[in-house]
């Protein structure tokens, strides 16, 4: 279509500024040496000296951190299991069921997800008296739907894998699951570190499920925000977010670098 | 795969499946149970479904809270409230997205792959986060009165921040690259002969984009509102920071029967009718999107 160079140009830079500019904003804030938005009153790491000093975030931050780390890491053990058995057996009992439950995670909302898993685990304490809500139930919820996650990217990469590289293997007299080991996991290892990384942002990054499944002894850093936001404005909330946006962007950034180096030499060897 | 072997094949697929049904399916019938049983105060805050005395077991299940959703109009409007925010959110960002992915699209090498990580990045970074971003921009005193008054086009500042429109802007910028990048997907693929031959045919651009282009990319429309509208309509968080008092949305209905009323049977009664209403559009896009996937 003639869609001239102009025109292109410009919807790019007016749907990124819509995109960045809050975030640019908010950034850029976090060194506002005043507490009023409006009001510039210099450079100033004050923010960032107060949010150092402020041991409820920290221990959030701790808390969140732990859960992220421990979900993300079964999410990426299910949900690696979970794209394998969907695109790798055509037929078996449940399938359908199976894939359905992988999917639906993905769009139903997350106060129905979080109200459905405290049922469970609330029900679940007053029969057998575990488990005690905190760390482990929000990491059991977060790694579910981080599964979900995990198992689309597989699947989506093992969808475009050279199956005869497997066959090959099988031929040559390796066993099945050295193949799996030494061929297969190799050649999906891109997806599963995007997996990981995913399933560890989503959960670092969840409000809702965590307030429904949490007990009294842990609250994760999106909640210490949000409370904190409630009330309005908060310029130590603008410094933590920065400290997350740098660190975020970083990460993938490197995880883009990473994919985009192993297509480049795929390319160059195919 | 061949040769991993019956306990190999049971092991790959059962403990994940397992984990789905035990954490996932098994929690949505609790919510299903609970939404038929009566608001007690106690421990638990709601009545057992089946009782048992001396005349043997005894089924105690109620409609009253779906009776309730029903009649009171709070709920009602709370779900067409959500739907039409969600509605509006969905096609404001296919107007938005679609020429983003379409300018994408047409970018060639490093740049198309620069401009897609930045559509990508916000979806890593903290929702929270980016919705927090907007209230020191709408606020009375916030960034963007300031400036309207600064340069002189309004005397006193305009209410931006807890009304219709500081939510239908938050919907809209937290969900636009979660409708750009099917988008993009259904327009990377499009086989340009087509367009090509439409245009030597004598098409106008106009009439090449209607009866060429929109066609061929329904299935990344259809993926891209879906992913949209749904969690649009269950959505919490953009509500609740950005709403006002006028603001009902069923997300935030359902929070506040479980954290403030403490209401678990009738907030599970929201859960099941939402759930319910969710199946619409999903199983209505599922047409188009099978349809992608076999494509």
């Amino acid at each position: 279509m003639t869609l001239t160079r102009g025109i292109r140009t410009t919807v790019l830079l007016l749907g990124f500024a819509f995109l960045y500019a809050p975030i640019v904003l908010l950034v850029l804030y976090s060194f506002n040496a005043s507490r009023l938005v409006t009001v510039w009153a210099g450079f100033s790491t004050r923010w960032y000296g107060e949010l150092s000093k402020n041991e409820g975030f920290r221990a959030a931050a701790l808390t969140s951190l732990e859960v992220a780390v421990l979900a993300a890491t079964i999410a990426l053990v299910l949900g690696a299991l979970a794209g394998f058995s969907m695109s790798r057996f055509s037929r078996f009992r449940g399938r359908t069921l199976f894939g359905f439950a992988l999917l639906a995670p993905l769009v139903v909302p997350e106060v129905i997800l979080g109200l459905s898993l405290l049922l469970l685990f609330f029900n679940c304490e007053s029969w057998i008296g575990w488990p005690s809500r905190g760390i482990p139930t929000i990491t059991v919820a977060h790694a579910t739907f981080g599964a979900c996650f995990v198992s689309v990217l597989v699947r989506a990469q093992l969808a475009g894998f050279d199956r005869a590289l497997e066959e090959a293997a099988l031929d040559l007299g390796a066993r099945p699951w050295t193949v799996l080991v030494r061929i297969t996991l190799p050649g999906i290892s891109p997806a599963l570190i995007s997996g990981w990384l995913l399933a560890f942002t989503l959960s670092l990054d969840d409000l809702v499920i965590a307030s429904f499944v949490t007990g009294p002894s842990a609250t994760t850093l999106p909640m210490a925000v949000f409370s904190s936001v409630r009330l309005g404005v908060s310029p130590e909330v603008n410094a933590l977010a920065t400290l997350f946006l740098t660190v975020v962007f970083v990460l993938v950034a490197l995880a883009f670098w990473l994919t985009a180096r192993e297509e480049r030499r795929r390319r160059i060897r195919g | 795969m061949i040769g991993i072997g019956r306990v190999g094949r049971l092991l790959l697929i059962g403990v994940p499946f397992l984990w789905l049904a035990l954490f996932f399916l098994l929690p949505l019938l609790i919510v299903v149970k609970i939404s038929v049983a009566e608001s007690v105060v106690g421990i638990p805050p709601y009545t057992p479904l089946v009782t048992r005395d001396a005349a043997g077991f005894k089924l105690q299940a109620t409609l009253a809270n779906f009776a309730l959703l029903a009649s009171d109009q709070l709920y009602l409007r709370a779900y067409l409230g959500s739907l039409a925010n969600a509605a509006l959110a969905t096609v404001l960002c296919l107007l938005l997205g679609y020429p983003i992915a379409y300018a994408i699209a047409l970018a060639r090498g490093a740049r198309r792959q620069l401009l897609l990580f930045l559509v990508m990045l916000p979806f890593w970074t903290s929702f929270l986060i980016r919705v927090y971003a907007w209230i020191a921009i709408l606020e009375p005193n916030g960034l963007l009165n300031e400036f309207l008054i600064g340069v002189g086009l309004i005397a006193t500042p305009l209410p931006l921040l807890n009304n219709q429109f500081s939510v239908e802007l938050g919907l809209v910028y937290s969900y636009l690259p979660f409708m750009i990048l099917p988008l993009y997907g259904s327009l990377s693929t499009l086989d340009e002969s087509l367009i090509e031959a439409a245009a030597d045919l004598g098409a106008r651009p106009f009439r090449v984009f209607l009866g060429v282009i929109l066609p061929l990319t329904l299935p990344g429309i259809a993926a891209g509102s879906l992913l949209v509208l749904v969690p649009a309509i269950g959505e919490f968080v953009i509500p609740d920071l950005l709403g006002g008092p006028d603001t009902l949305m069923i997300g935030k209905v359902l929070w506040d029967e479980f954290f403030n009323n403490r209401d678990w049977p009738v907030a599970s009664a929201v859960a099941v009718v939402l759930v319910a209403a969710l199946a619409v559009p999903i199983l209505g896009a599922r047409k188009y999107l099978d349809r992608a996937q076999a494509a």
